[in-house]
């Protein structure tokens, strides 16, 4: 046994065959490095099929929201990308910003885990909703308008939200607004990184019953990264585990809860377990 | 043996609506009590009002069977002791941890001189600690060894009370299971009761005998743990108990 952790594969991909054309989203042995040359992601290798949902957990420091920074091509300054990013056949890594603009949005979107950091604090909800509309659909006027209380209706938002600005609403309707702006491009593939994370229990459900009919009913792909399994589990129908910048695990959602393979996944699963037994022995 | 309670408490900023209106609760010796609730509740105010960092508007607090006078009593200070969420903001970063860990000796002058090393170093092993972890600084230490560091100092004065407000949210799953097998130890070993906020009802079944759920500043539900999470009779605490997140195991449809 080596020092090395060794990867549970569901299927091992033989190296120098290329993708299948259907992926929507092909992560090719991704890594992340400091400019010191510190490898924070390793070698990290996933697929996304159209309309698939794969959950990426791991505990903090794991490059769960690297990664997601990666594949929209976000990494912070200081940090660079190696190995290949498609996305619906655009490379990623290493692209300028103007072939980027033309996935951002279109291909990609995503919700972050604070939505006031997604939201101009100096515009109405309305307006921001309408930038990312416009541009998609080329709507003006009345029919943008129209667009806007669609948009806002979708994520169960009444209509007067239009007019306010973020700090006048609630946490989860700051988190509903930032859905809507990122669906508002109809993207093929919707990137969450923690999007309850910031949200009491019960408006977390709420929330994740939402994006949950929503990207059923899109058909849109589902990049959901977080760090509660119970949650990223239900939603989601394949998992990969990171473990400090390492994929250790991959497979059906269902099973990695039922058997946990690696070591890591298995002390994942035990202690979400331990207190959901807890809490089952009172509430059953 | 009641050692702390908040009678008829109401609190309001000034001009403001109130934060708290007419919050009874009662914390016997023994028995973990949780401050459970969502965001805007009252439940950190509350803990605030009970540990004597804010006076309560109307109503007020007891301590054994005497209105809390805070900042004029030292066997208050003594017997009560604080532990909060964010291990990264609560410890002094230029300090090492024994300086940390002593404060609470050095500031209510408790024991000799020569004894605080011994004291903060018995402290240490009984959070789990190693000796060496006296000298060194918090940067070099996890989150879930930061929040053990806080407790530490917290439990150094052998208080009978722990008000912690969320004490192990900001840590890893693997790392609060750690956390919440502690802070039962020192429940049995130091006779230590706490009082918790938290809105992860898990992590309070793990730990707590007694819930007080809050919402809007007021107290809809109290009593015993397995009462309020077994049979919840405020709509309040039903649609809390039933938004916890559970994993799936078996293979049939999801539910609903």
């Amino acid at each position: 046994m080596t020092g090395e952790k060794p990867m549970v594969p569901d299927r091992s991909p033989a190296p120098g065959i290329p993708a299948e054309p259907a992926a929507l989203l092909d992560v090719d042995g991704l890594s992340v490095r400091r400019a010191d040359g510190h490898e924070l992601l390793r070698g990290v290798s996933f697929t996304l099929a159209p309309g698939e949902r794969l959950g990426l957990i791991g505990e903090s420091g794991s490059g769960k929201s690297l990664t997601a920074l990666a594949v929209l091509g976000l990494l912070p300054a200081g940090l660079s990308a190696h190995g290949s990013v498609l996305l619906a056949g655009t490379q990623i890594v290493g692209a300028r910003d103007r072939r980027l603009d033309r996935v951002r949005g279109r291909t990609v979107s995503a919700v972050f885990q604070e939505p006031l950091t997604a939201l101009d604090p100096l515009m109405r909800i309305g307006r921001q909703l309408a930038g990312p509309i416009r541009r998609r659909r080329g709507l003006r006027g009345a029919a943008l308008r129209a667009a806007v209380s669609t948009a806002l209706d979708e994520v169960r938002l009444p209509e007067r939200v239009a007019g306010a600005y973020p700090h006048e609403i609630s946490g989860g309707q700051r988190q509903r607004a930032a859905l809507a702006m990122a669906l508002a491009c109809e993207p093929d593939l919707l990137i969450a990184d923690e999007p309850t994370t910031a949200l009491d229990v019960t408006v977390q459900a709420e929330v994740l019953a939402l994006l949950n009919g929503l990207v059923s009913g899109r058909s849109m792909a589902l990049l959901l990264i977080g760090h509660d399994l119970a949650v990223v589990a239900d939603v989601t129908d394949r998992l990969a585990v990171l473990e400090r910048g390492s994929l250790v695990e991959t497979g059906r959602a269902e099973d990695i809860v039922r058997e946990p393979r690696h070591p890591y996944t298995r002390a994942l699963v035990e202690s979400a377990e331990a207190f959901e037994a807890e809490f089952d022995r009172l509430a059953p | 043996m009641t050692l702390l309670e908040a009678r008829e408490v109401g609190f309001a900023y000034r001009g403001g609506t109130p934060v708290l209106s007419d919050v009874s609760v009662t914390v016997t010796a023994g028995r973990n009590l949780a401050l459970v609730g969502e965001s805007g509740a009252g439940k950190s105010t509350l803990l605030r009002l009970l540990l004597g960092l804010a006076r309560p508007s109307t109503g007020e607090v007891l301590f054994d069977g005497r209105p809390l006078r805070p900042g004029r009593d030292r066997e208050f200070r003594r017997s009560a002791q604080p532990v909060f969420q964010d291990p990264y903001s609560s410890l002094d970063p230029r300090q090492p941890v024994d300086r940390i860990v002593s404060e609470p000796l050095r500031a209510m002058r408790i024991g000799a001189r020569d004894e605080i090393g011994d004291r903060v170093a018995q402290t240490l092993r009984a959070v789990g600690l190693p000796a060496d972890a006296a000298r060194r600084y918090p940067h070099e230490f996890s989150g879930g060894q930061r929040q053990r560091i806080a407790i530490a100092r917290a439990i150094v004065c052998e208080p009978r009370i722990l008000l912690a407000d969320e004490p192990v949210s900001a840590l890893d799953v693997t790392t609060r299971v750690r956390l919440v097998e502690l802070l039962r130890e020192l429940k049995a070993t130091r006779e230590l009761t706490l009082v918790m906020v938290s809105h992860d009802l898990a992590v309070v079944s793990a730990l707590c005998d007694e819930i007080a759920v809050l919402d809007a500043g007021r107290i809809v539900e109290q009593g015993a743990s397995a009462a309020v999470l077994g049979s919840p009779e405020h709509p309040h605490t039903r649609r809390l108990v039933a938004s916890v997140p559970r994993l799936r195991r078996d293979t049939g449809p999801a539910a609903p």
